[in-house]
């Protein structure tokens, strides 16, 4: 049994079978033929599954790599320059300012909230002259391509809700995720990976961050099909993926034709179309072990791909082998790549650990969208960067020249979007001048909800699931188009 | 990948039209035949609901002031003069000409994204023309039992449910199909109440059993079988959002398993349902409440806590609230009363004032919305212990009571003898310590550091004030915020190197470090015992978190109170290399961390009462020893073993006080009389064991009712602090008061759920059992019967079973044996051209449910099968095998990180028992649909993927399953391949194989034979999988190859099913 090739097999075992023959006609046998070649057929980027009515209209992007930075990245460090800030180092944040908005546990004990400006450079780059941090040298290079929203604002304060809100449109727990909602509406491309795929790394800033939840990529009442599939970052790429160690390919292909064949026995007598079902099923997950290894395998790529992502591409699990992922897992079709890098939530000793936290991901980011316009994909691709609220300008702890600390702050944060439909080299939205307030254009959760959808060909209104006697959508009852940013 | 599975149906059904004649596909919810006549209920409402969002009852929504939802206001006049419906005239009705409209005046508007078909708009006007007769919605009014109808076929019907299903049938011209052999109908049967299938032995007796009543035979003894209780039980967990951890944040462990073991036995009891929803909801409000009665109301206590730092309080006080209050509702009362959180129902009469009414019922318990960070139950719990357990506690107090009476007789006759020492002074001796690194003694003026290896000691240095007072050994040291004891260059220790310490502490407050060498600026590098909450921890660590170990007791250590703590370490750099010992009890610990790699070498000195900076350790140490080997168990017992009062002897006599000089009394009769020293050891041993026991009695969190009950707000836009008008608990003013004689309080709204009064529980709960057994309830929306409900498919059943269940006094048991006897449900399977061309979904139940079996039951299944099942009921939840990193990979806090396995038993209890972590949950249960268990869920998805295939081929669990099916074929089924597959067969699927089926299995077994005889290292690594061994005396390459079968036979879809 070494050495056959498992799908030749299959198909002369169907052959060889004679029961088909011996079946109540031809009704069977025609089915079968039919399963077998739909079984064998082509099907990469022809859709499968999906709601009928959606897209709505033409989209602009067809696939969405989304880097969610968890913790909540400071934006004052990387994105929303203050330089008139460095004149009230160490002053009171003006209660004009802050308005009386809620603080965290954490902070709401603090007796003073000494103003923290950034320590770090800011520079015009590229021909759109967007300003950003010396922490992002390399993003810095590919400017142009982003568009960055400096007016995010969301309604949680601590992680929890807020990751899930960001998610799934609501801070309580019981909603699908954006991935699930995508993953029922538009179906997948690609029959041999999953519509949506989830990876997760930490990075060496907070190195004891904010944990992820299931629900962030769950389907909520959604049938459970649509949940994220999580690649692991050791051991098998994708939970149960490989054969038991003692059963070869071919003993694997050997017993999937007995199951099959049983089951087409069983078919012709009960006749219920779940048994047909059942069947392509399991051919499906014999071809997702072929299909998810040479997925995950870099070792083809070359070097200056390598290269390109950095030092830390090679290890499986870091935000640049995700980055490297993402790429692949995109170029195959697959719908929503969600990636979660942890290590952002800096309360103290934030200029060290943000240092550490963009070294680790700032190249790998360029690189992922430099590797996806060089391939032609970055025109259909939507690139997200960005994390679950914001930080305060405020220090918490100690606030010294080289160090201080920054805890939540919903009312404002950064976040970038590049690729398809999206403007470039573009900046939207002002915050006042401590970055603590928004001033223009404020865009909130459901907005930007709003918008991915519509560039997925989606009117976020429409794409409704009845659970409990109401239709629920990922934007709740709100979310409004932010037309200023699509190109 | 991952599509639905009617789509690919759905693909196929062209070629299914040559096999069957028609066979369309259309959704779960639909119904094939529309009946005739307009009814308001069935035919017109769902259509309506679609103008309710602006033309229905939330008042704050109401446009152009028009209300559709009742008679009075859509007949009235209009602003416009003209009027919205005239009843028997469509013409004049302004609905029909703007439903039909083109233009602006189109309803519903273009933006609404609401569409109305031909159809509808034909409904809509056929009603209005027939009298636009409106009735209420029919879930909401009480149901009265309608006449069983009679059928032409009265021979069919077993029971009146058949009378029903018949009836509709027939109208439909349709026949039931033929009943399922005896093979399956016993599979199906056992399958649905034990969640395992029959034994053989079951199978041949039932098909031998010719009597009449075989098969009620049957049902009754698996009504009988204890493993009903589980299988039941499985549903009410979903609804029960059941599990072993907190949710959110970090996501610690919690322990609600003795209220699942309720749930389970109650069943078993068959309480009524009645019963069984007083004592979930209000048990503890009964007069004179049974131990089980407050167990019960651990329902309302599985809700998810936040213990995230920094969040509010009441916020999340009012989140455990609502999520009472929504749970609650979905589960008696099938409504989403969710909705009403920030505004009125937009579709039930349900207003937002009564949704926060409700809240005040569920509002009055002590409890915080911040929960304790820690591997323990939220305040309010009990001790809730199991009877066994509770009747050995009884004995040990009454057998330590004669022990005590003895040994006061003794202390008497010896006092004469004992005051010649008790009444002098002496210098208190600490046990004997073999070899120490350095012992610290703390006498009234100084700290005496002792050493084997004297040279090496360096005098401590006192930070701050000295200050020792009387010790639990020899004198305690004092130390806190300002005053800790440096003790120089001692304990630097590689993490290579064997280490032990041992002090006695008495903790003012839970934290800290009593004994630190810890460098708390770089990393943490270096070790500690440290106070987490009350769970002393041991650290060594390199780097936290990612090169550090790091163990924490589960065995609390009060504070106000001494206790002896020793920790003992191997320098293997694993935690199986650490023991920790409270009291000189070896204490089990959680692993929170288990990284380190590297040296714990620090300059900093070490340390009592504080780690190199912080941390500080409020509280007393007294007999601080450090020793460079690992200890073993018996001198950590030797340490503890100080008699509490052998420090009293530094007491001048005059000023010790009576209790002080009896404890002297009985050190000196416990030292000097041999009788009293038996008796004492005794009591130690009976003390001991009770201590253990009590150990091992579980807590569990219940409601209580505070004295003066909580105020209760309106919230705006259900936010906690934005308080609206006060509201005071009431149940909603649409359904029918709290019946006579019950207060306006949790356990009146108890009574209320279950008084016959209330239209819907018996509705929901008989609507539950039918979907359980049928695949889809009577109403298909099981989480919805408010008015966007599916309208039932068979009404006057629904009714019927409801008011029998309230007749019956809600007998569960007689409920399911009603339904599982029926002939509805023991029809064939088999879907036949004429039952799927009327009936493409089986709504009308033309032939009987085949659909696939719920996750826990597919692994339970197979281990059943295999002879690897072990039938216990209840306990602790379990940790069988799981991927390595689950738990890891997205979370480093709590105590459910590091996931390790259970040995031997709790890898084959049933998949009800596996522990549930909620942001991390069992992912081969999550695959298979069970829901997260965050919020209530009522029903569960059904689908169908490949990565469900890849478990079931894949995962050791079921490798393992299919070695051991294996090996039974080898030894139980013969000696050819064909008989061995015929009991696999008979075992796994109550029937022996078709001719065909044999022959395909047979010639499976002989080229694997062949293939497995020659590759002995596949056989080897084949046959390690799973931690069970394989029966040596069975030939190995034999056994790779049926194991192969086995797995094959496993994953037959008729396996995964129930037919």
């Amino acid at each position: 049994m070494q050495n056959v090739d498992p799908i030749l097999q299959l198909q002369d075992s169907i052959n060889r079978r004679t029961f088909l023959k011996r079946g109540s006609g031809l009704g069977l046998a025609a089915l079968f033929s039919l399963m077998g070649s739909e079984s064998f057929a082509d099907t990469q980027f022809k859709r499968v599954g999906g709601l009928p009515s959606v897209p709505h209209f033409k989209p602009k992007v067809k696939r969405v790599i989304y880097l969610h930075q968890s913790g909540a990245p400071s934006q004052m460090d990387l994105f929303d320059p203050k330089p008139e800030l460095d004149k009230f180092r160490g002053q009171e944040l003006p209660d004009s300012i802050r308005m009386g908005q809620r603080l965290t546990g954490m902070t709401s004990g603090q007796k003073a909230f000494p103003v923290a400006p950034t320590i770090f450079k800011y520079q015009k780059h590229g021909e759109s002259g967007l300003e950003l941090s010396e922490l992002l040298p390399h993003l810095a290079k590919v400017a142009d391509e982003i568009c960055l929203i400096r007016s995010m604002n969301t309604d949680a304060i601590n992680h929890d809700p807020a990751i899930t809100f960001l998610q799934t449109g609501s801070q309580l727990a019981g909603r699908p995720s954006m991935g699930a909602w995508l993953s029922y509406g538009l179906g997948t491309e690609n029959r041999d990976l999953p519509a949506f795929v989830v990876l997760t790394s930490i990075g060496h800033g907070n190195t004891n961050d904010q944990p992820l939840y299931d629900r962030l990529w769950g389907s909520g009442f959604l049938p459970t099909e649509h949940q994220g599939v999580k690649f692991r970052n050791s051991g098998d790429p994708v939970l149960y993926i490989s054969d038991p160690a003692g059963i070869d390919k071919a003993t694997r292909r050997d017993m999937l034709t007995d199951i099959a064949s049983m089951n087409k026995l069983r078919l012709h007598t009960m006749k219920d179309p779940e048994i047909a079902t059942r069947i392509s099923q399991y051919e499906l997950a014999f071809r997702m072990q072929a299909s998810v290894p040479e997925l995950t395998d870099i070792s083809k790529e070359p070097k200056e791909i390598i290269d390109l992502y950095g030092p830390n591409v090679k290890t499986p699990g870091s935000y640049a082998y995700n980055c490297l992922l993402a790429r692949r897992l995109s170029e195959r079709g697959v719908r929503f790549v969600q990636l979660y890098h942890r290590g952002w939530d800096q309360h103290g000793d934030l200029p060290n650990q943000i240092r550490r936290q963009c070294d680790d991901t700032d190249q790998p980011t360029a690189a992922l969208l430099m590797d996806l316009k060089q391939r032609g994909l970055l025109d259909e691709t939507l690139v997200i960067w960005g994390g679950e609220f914001g930080r305060t300008v405020y220090s918490q702890g100690e606030l010294s020249m080289t160090t201080y600390g920054r805890d939540h702050h919903p009312r404002c944060f950064s976040i970038w979007l590049a690729g398809a439909g999206i403007k470039k080299g573009f900046a939207y939205g002002r915050t006042d001048d401590y970055s603590y307030n928004i001033v223009e254009n404020p865009v909130n959760v459901h907005d930007l909800h709003a918008t991915i959808l519509h560039l997925l060909g989606i009117e976020h209104t429409k794409l409704t699931f009845r659970y409990q006697g109401r239709d629920f959508r990922l934007t709740d009852v709100s979310g409004e188009l932010i037309p200023a940013i699509m190109a | 990948m991952l599509k639905k599975s009617a789509r690919i149906a759905f693909h196929l059904s062209g070629v299914c039209l040559l096999v069957s004649g028609v066979w369309s596909l259309p959704t779960k919810n639909s119904i094939a035949v529309r009946p005739k006549k307009v009814d308001y209920n069935r035919d017109v409402r769902p259509i309506l609901a679609k103008c309710f969002t602006c033309h229905g009852h939330d008042s704050k929504a109401v446009m152009a002031n028009l209300r559709l939802d009742q008679k009075d206001t859509a007949t009235q006049k209009l602003a416009s003069g003209g009027f919205a419906i005239v009843p028997f005239h469509p013409e004049k009705s302004e609905v029909v000409e703007r439903i039909n409209a083109k233009n602006a005046l189109q309803m519903p508007p273009t933006y609404s994204n609401k569409v109305l078909s031909d159809e509808e708009r034909k409904v809509l006007t056929d009603w209005i023309a027939q009298g636009a007769e409106y009735k209420s919605h029919w879930a909401f009014t009480a149901p009265v039992r309608p006449p069983v109808p009679t059928v032409s076929n009265a021979k069919w019907a077993k029971n009146p449910v058949d009378n029903f299903i018949l009836q509709r049938l027939e109208e439909e011209g349709l026949k039931p199909a033929e009943r399922a052999d005896k093979r399956t109908l016993i599979r199906r049967v056992t399958l649905d109440l034990l969640g395992v299938p029959p034994k053989p032995a079951d199978v041949e007796a039932f098909v031998k059993d010719k009597s009449p009543n075989a098969y009620e035979k049957v049902v009754d003894r698996l009504l009988g079988d204890k493993q009903y209780g589980e299988r039941m039980a499985i549903d009410w967990l979903d609804t029960a959002r059941y599990a072993d951890s907190n949710g959110f944040q970090s996501d610690y462990e919690r322990f609600q398993y003795r209220w699942r073991d309720w749930v389970i036995d109650a069943y078993n009891k068959n309480m009524p349902f009645d019963k069984f929803t007083v004592d979930q909801i209000a048990g503890d409000m009964i007069p004179n409440a049974t131990l089980d009665q407050k167990i019960a109301t651990g329902f309302n206590r599985n809700n998810r806590v936040n213990t995230e730092g920094g969040i509010i309080d009441e916020e999340w006080r009012i989140e455990m609230v609502i999520d009472r209050v929504e749970t609650t509702s979905a589960t008696w009362l099938g409504l989403t009363a969710g909705c009403c959180r920030c505004h009125d129902h937009k579709y039930d009469p349900l207003t937002q004032k009564d949704f926060y009414a409700m809240t005040s019922f569920f509002s009055n318990i002590p409890e915080q919305g911040f929960g304790v960070d820690a591997a323990v139950n939220q305040v309010p719990f009990i001790k809730a212990p199991y009877p066994d357990q509770a009747k050995r506690m009884e004995s040990l107090i009454s057998q330590l009571t004669d022990v005590r009476i003895h040994a006061n007789a003794c202390l008497q006759a010896d006092k004469p003898k004992a005051a010649v020492w008790t009444e002098s002074t002496a210098q208190p001796k600490p046990p004997i310590a073999v070899n120490p690194l350095v012992r610290y003694e703390f006498s009234p003026e100084r700290i005496n550091a002792t050493s084997d290896r004297a040279s090496q000691v360096e005098q401590p240095t006192m930070k701050g004030k000295y200050v020792a007072e009387l010790g639990r050994s020899t004198g305690a040291l004092v130390t806190g915020d300002q005053s800790y004891v440096d003790c120089g260059n001692l304990g630097d220790f590689d993490g290579t190197q064997a280490f032990s310490y041992a002090l006695w502490i008495n903790p003012k407050s839970p934290s800290g470090s009593p004994i630190a060498r810890m460098d708390a600026g770089n990393g943490y590098r270096g070790w500690d015992l440290y106070m987490q909450g009350n769970r002393p921890a041991a650290h060594f660590i390199n780097r936290y978190p990612e090169n550090a170990l790091k163990v924490v007791s589960k065995t609390d250590v009060p504070t106000g109170q001494w206790s002896h703590i020793a920790v003992s370490y191997d320098g293997s750099r694993k935690p199986e290399g650490i023991h920790m010992y409270i009291n000189g009890r070896s204490v089990p610990f959680d692993v929170e961390v288990n990284s380190l790699k590297d040296t714990m070498r620090t300059k900093v000195p070490m340390q009592l009462g504080r780690r190199s900076m912080g941390d500080v350790y409020n509280g007393q140490i007294d007999d601080v020893v450090v020793f460079e080997r690992a200890i073993k168990a018996d001198e950590a017992v030797a340490l503890a073993d100080v008699s509490p009062a052998m420090p009293f002897l530094r007491i001048a006599p005059e000023k010790r006080t009576p209790d002080q000089k009896l404890q002297l009394a009985e050190l000196w009769s416990y030292q000097n009389d041999p009788i009293y020293r038996k008796l004492e050891d005794e009591r130690k041993k009976l003390a001991r064991e009770k201590d253990s026991l009590d150990d091992r009695i579980p807590t569990v969190s219940v409601m209580q009712e505070m004295p003066k009950p909580r105020d209760c707000y309106v919230l705006i836009r259900g936010q906690y602090d934005k308080h609206g008008k006060q509201v005071f608990a009431d149940t909603p003013a649409f359904l029918p008061p709290i019946p006579k004689g019950y207060a306006k309080n949790r356990l009146g709204f108890a009574k209320w759920l279950v008084d016959p009064s209330n239209p819907l529980t018996s509705r929901v709960a008989v609507n539950r059992l039918w979907e359980r057994f049928f695949g889809t309830g009577i109403v298909a929306t099981s989480e919805d019967f408010g008015t966007r409900a599916e309208f039932p498919s068979h009404p006057e059943l629904l009714d019927w079973l409801a008011t029998e269940f309230i007749r019956t006094g809600w007998n569960v048991k007689g409920m399911v044996k009603m339904l599982v006897t029926s002939s509805t449900y023991c029809q064939s399977s088999e879907v036949r051209p004429e039952s799927v061309a009327k009936d493409p979904v089986n709504r009308l139940l033309s032939r009987g449910p085949r659909y696939r079996l719920p996750a826990e039951v597919i692994r339970d299944q197979a281990l059943a099968v295999s002879g690897l099942l072990v039938e216990k009921i209840g306990g602790r939840s379990v940790r069988p095998y799981q991927p390595e990193g689950i738990w890891n990979e997205t979370a480093a806090f709590g105590n459910l990180v590091n996931y390790k396995r259970d040995m031997g038993e709790g890898l084959y209890r049933k998949s009800m028992y596996t522990i549930w972590k909620r942001t991390a949950s069992p992912p081969e249960m999550t695959l298979f649909d069970v829901p997260s268990r965050e919020i209530c869920r009522v029903n569960r998805s059904r689908t169908d993927t490949p990565l469900q295939a890849l478990v079931l081929l894949n995962d050791v669990t079921y490798v393992e399953a299919a070695r051991f099916f294996g090996q039974r074929m080898i030894k139980e089924g013969g000696s050819t391949p064909e008989s061995r597959v015929r009991f696999a067969f008979e075992t796994l699927l109550s029937r022996p194989p078709t001719h065909d089926e044999l022959a395909i299995l047979a010639a499976g077994v002989q080229r694997r034979l062949k293939h497995y005889a020659v590759d002995k290292k596949a056989v080897d690594e084949l046959l390690a999988q799973g931690d069970s061994k394989p029966d040596p005396k069975v030939n190995r390459a034999e056994l790779a190859a049926y194991t192969i079968t086995a797995s094959a036979i496993l994953n037959l879809d008729e396996a995964l099913n129930k037919e």
